[in-house]
């Protein structure tokens, strides 16, 4: 192997070191699909945006609630495609942020024909995060910046 | 005198009972009285001829307010002479969200020349009283402020030339018909209000 071929293998290596994750788009049936599926495990939806400063100042909540919880399965939901349908951006936030949760871009136009159809409930501001217990039914919607411990309390919640 | 007490009555029951708040389509809204970008207080009342309004709320920092930027100052082209004028209220906390302070305020009022008032409702109790939620978001207002329309102005946040449905045009369009707004309510995804934090 000669020096050149070493440093371009190098160099792949570094890269997928670093690959983002590959963050699927997904449609509000397969949104609905995790938010209905009878499990065991609670389900913690966050909607979130790149954008959106109240959003990624909680990301860091849902990450350590993957740590303290093996019990829970946590999705984040990416809303940028509403105002940029590329999905390099959420791509790199997730690199640069290192995110171990499920991050999905839901790719869906037309936001007031689906809204009512992941909760009645939501206005569509961002943040807001579900957290559904598919057993029982029960679900709880909060539509403003989490703090520590919310989820937590909002988890057990729905437990009971 | 009468429709005051019932007012103030509706506003404590709803600051009571954290089940409903806000408006519906069909309810009357409440008057204000909010300090605008030129240093003046500004109420829906100031409107003698008004046919009705269009009362959004809205901000300085938020994208989804920047893309309807120039969408809001055109429906104020549009239909203030035709007697149905915008007022923009930012409700957001500065606190918490430091480049919707009163003085940004008065810097993209000027540099954007809006035509129309851009209040700031500092204790947030109107964007309560109304059940505001996202920036934009808009209220049409009949003359006797009965409202006809909350939500989105149209279908498409992302490309203005790529917008199907004009959904506060056709309320303002209607309201001047004497008719029902066509779609009255909508939902959009935005950035929530910055509440001041409890």
């Amino acid at each position: 192997m000669n020096k050149s071929t070493r440093f371009i293998l190098f160099l792949v290596l570094l890269s997928t070191a670093v690959q983002a994750q590959t963050i699927s788009q997904i449609k509000l049936k397969e949104l609905q699909k995790v938010l209905t599926t009878k499990t065991d495990r609670i389900q913690v939806i966050n909607f979130w945006a790149t954008w959106c400063a109240p959003c990624v100042k909680e990301i860091p909540l849902f990450e350590k609630l993957k740590q303290d919880n093996g019990g829970v399965d946590i999705t984040l939901v990416s809303m940028d495609f509403d105002l940029d349908p590329d999905p390099a951006k959420v791509e790199r936030f997730v690199t640069r942020k290192n995110l171990k949760n499920k991050v999905v871009i839901l790719a869906e136009t037309d936001p007031n024909s689906w809204i009512d159809k992941i909760d009645k409930n939501w206005s569509g501001a961002l943040p807001a995060t579900l957290i559904i217990n598919t057993q029982t039914g029960k679900r709880k919607l909060v539509q403003k910046e989490l703090h520590e411990g919310d989820l937590e309390k909002l988890i057990a919640e729905v437990n009971n | 005198m009468k429709k005051l007490v019932v007012v103030v009555c509706a506003l404590i029951a709803m600051a009571a009972s954290p089940v409903k708040e806000g408006l519906e389509v069909g309810d009357t809204a409440i008057d204000f009285k909010l300090k605008n970008v030129d240093g003046k207080t500004v109420s829906l009342a100031d409107y003698k001829d008004a046919k009705g309004y269009i009362v959004i709320f809205d901000c300085n920092t938020c994208p989804y307010s920047k893309a309807y930027n120039q969408r809001i100052m055109d429906l104020n082209a549009k239909y203030a002479a035709k007697g149905i004028p915008v007022v923009a209220i930012n409700a957001n906390d500065p606190a918490a969200s430091s480049g919707d302070s009163f003085e940004e305020m008065v810097r993209i009022a000027k540099q954007k020349k809006y035509m129309f008032p851009y209040l700031v409702d500092e204790t947030q109790e109107i964007a309560k009283a109304y059940g505001a939620t996202n920036t934009p978001h808009v209220f049409v207002l009949s003359k006797n402020l009965k409202v006809t329309y909350i939500g989105a102005i149209d279908d498409n946040s992302r490309k203005a030339d790529a917008v199907t449905k004009r959904y506060v045009e056709d309320a303002a369009d209607a309201l001047l018909e004497g008719k029902a707004a066509p779609t009255p309510k909508t939902k959009a995804i935005g950035c929530g209000i910055k509440w001041k934090s409890a």
